[in-house]
């Protein structure tokens, strides 16, 4: 997203100070996300909120990797979250290993999955591609089911617990503290941004996008367009990863349904409610969607349907999103 | 193992696997003409077996469910068409579907609030109950009479698309829908009406496996998983290609769940995914140029 050089030209007075705002912020994201993130438990009127929002803006932010800056759209992304989350829990449920090396384990076992998946489903194109994600996803989803020696099965997985997060010298925290949890896990999902912010910046992050914009000129251009896509669906796989072992050690429990792929459509909504293929629009679609739930699920049990409408309104009517919606308002002339 | 076991269970894959060629169907079809993958078709399979549901216990009577239902869920298919996809046409592929997953998202949400979230048991019409002695095996006549309907509508459709006037501007438009439009034919009337067959031909399937099934919100995302998988391995928008992969899939599910029964949901899975590495585009599907 190349907001700079739209500070100079912009006539309008309010305008032109939202596109020096976008520009700004666009120059600071990174800094300016950690800061976000920072404030959020205090603004937000939960805390359990305030680490969902984390967790799942990590879990968009990778996905929109992918989505928004590749132009692919999967609909198997649940399967890398729950991969990430099950082997995390499973590793320290059941062979009693640190929680560092199991969220080691966890991302692994996640980067694994989505090569596997991604060598398969890359050889499709389009539409093809969205339909494929979604079945082998389910596929993880019905051995998951299906191997409940391992996973518990329908009940989802339990009986793992981290309560103190203990680092070599001795030091340890309290990880039932709800303040210390939630800046634990913001530490870690900081530098995941701090990643994804470089990835983007980089030539590769050039590649991706002129991958999404025009795959044929960037194959004559003499980009190898499946190793380009492969390495952004790994990357994107292993972020959602890595918010899936998050999950896992905040939440002490992993629900079958985070493998199915009604999950994969909840990061799908996030992402395109924010605005996929900006930096800021899926952490902001995160937070919109978490906050409707908050707050519909109080007056209804069925919030999804007020959740799904005003899903449908974007993609009819704001297909950029909260975020690229404004940019583009501030970018106009 | 038996002989008498392995027929029986052939036979019962055949009726899941017509099911699946009807769901599988609706979607190809509409794939074929409109170029968009409906995310909702699932949600409008339960819808069907809702829709069902509702009128044999409004008429008393599994016909007048069987009859009405396909056609009152496919005009509701219009109305999807004609007010959400429509102005969608001439953005990216990706947008009709995304919408279309919100809309299933909000059907499956809906029949939670009118129908209750929990399993509602649809009886087999009196008529069709019971089993019949072929000799080499006892078949409930339910699916042997699942399977009639599916042949019918499939005769129907071929006959339609192959031998009619309507048929052939199906055909032409799905091929070139620009040169359709050049040649003087109201395309978006014509894609209104692919639409609803397509969705019809789905609520028809609800409604047929209604009653080998609870009836439940979440049928239709099952389904849906199961419908993509036959799509993919037959080929996208390739009607011989939705039967065949139906069977097949129908037929292995069936046999797999007789010799390895923890293995029965996955190895649809597997299939496609062999499938996948052997013929990207599917068994009789064309190379997905641009798309």
């Amino acid at each position: 997203m190349s907001v700079v050089k739209t500070a100079e030209l912009a006539p309008a007075a309010p305008r032109a100070r939202l596109a020096g705002f976008l520009s700004a912020a666009s120059r600071w994201r990174v800094p300016l996300s950690i800061l976000a993130l920072c404030v959020l438990p205090w603004i937000l009127p939960s805390q359990a909120l305030a680490v969902n929002v984390l967790i799942y803006g990590l879990v968009a932010v990778g996905y929109n990797l992918l989505f928004g800056y590749t132009g692919l759209l999967s609909f198997g992304h649940a399967a890398f979250f729950g991969a990430g989350a099950y082997a995390t829990g499973i590793a320290i449920g059941t062979y009693g290993v640190n929680w560092f090396l199991a969220m080691l384990i966890g991302v692994l076992t996640a980067g694994i999955l989505s090569v596997v998946m991604g060598v398969l489903a890359i050889r499709t194109r389009g539409i093809y591609f969205s339909m494929v994600t979604l079945a082998l996803s389910q596929l993880v989803y019905y051995a998951a089911l299906q191997a409940s020696s391992w996973t518990g099965g329908e009940n989802g997985l339990r009986g793992f617990t981290v309560s103190r997060l203990t680092f070599p010298g001795g030091v340890s925290v309290d990880f039932l503290d709800p303040v210390v949890k939630y800046y634990a896990i913001m530490v870690v999902v900081a530098l995941a941004l701090w990643f994804v912010s470089r990835v983007l910046n980089s030539p590769f992050g050039a590649v991706v996008e002129a991958v999404r914009e025009n795959e044929t000129r960037a194959r004559a251009c003499g980009y190898n367009v499946e190793r380009t896509k492969l390495l952004a669906f790994v990357l994107s796989g292993v972020l959602c990863g890595l918010a899936g072992t998050l999950s896992a050690l905040h939440l002490s429990i992993v629900p079958l349904d985070s493998l199915h792929y009604h999950t994969s459509g909840l990061i799908v909504m996030m992402t395109l409610l924010g605005g996929a293929g900006s930096f800021f629009g899926p952490f902001i679609g995160a937070l919109a969607f978490l906050s409707m739930e908050d707050v519909f699920s109080l007056w209804t049990a069925n919030w999804q349907l007020i959740v799904g409408v005003i899903f449908i309104l974007f993609v009819l009517y704001l297909p950029r999103g909260i975020w690229g919606t404004l940019l583009s308002w501030g970018n106009n002339r | 193992m038996t002989f008498q076991l392995i027929a029986m269970q052939l036979f019962s894959g055949l009726a899941l696997g017509a099911v699946l060629i009807m769901v599988a169907l609706g979607l190809s079809i509409i794939f074929g003409m409109l170029g968009i993958v409906n995310f909702a078709h699932g949600a409008l399979f339960m819808v069907g077996a809702y829709a069902g549901l509702y009128i044999a216990g409004l008429t008393g009577s599994f016909w007048w469910a069987l009859l009405l239902a396909p056609v009152l869920i496919g005009m509701f298919g219009m109305l999807i068409e004609r007010f959400l996809i429509r102005p969608l046409y001439g953005r990216s592929p990706d947008d009709p579907l995304l919408l279309t997953f919100g809309l299933g998202y909000v059907l499956v949400e809906a029949v939670r609030i009118f129908f209750g979230t929990d399993g509602i048991p649809f009886s087999t019409p009196a008529a069709l109950r019971g089993v019949v002695h072929l000799g080499f095996g006892v078949f409930p006549i339910y699916r042997i009479f699942v399977i009639g309907v599916v042949v019918a509508v499939l005769v129907c459709l071929w006959i339609g698309l192959e031998k009619t006037k309507f048929g052939l501007i199906v055909r032409a438009g799905s091929a070139d829908p620009l040169i359709m439009r050049v040649l003087g034919v109201d395309i978006s009337r014509l894609w209104l009406v692919v639409f609803g067959i397509g969705v019809g031909i789905t609520a028809l399937g609800g409604v047929l496996a209604a009653p080998m099934r609870n009836v439940s919100p979440e049928m239709g995302s099952l389904v849906l998983a199961e419908a993509f998988v036959v799509t993919v391995i037959g080929g996208m928008g390739s009607l011989p290609g939705a039967v065949i992969a139906g069977l097949v899939v129908g037929v292995s599910v069936s046999m797999t769940s007789l010799f390895a029964p923890e293995m029965a949901t996955i190895v649809m899975f597997a299939l496609m995914a062999l499938i996948l590495l052997v013929r990207p585009n599917g068994l009789y599907g064309r190379p997905a140029a641009g798309l």
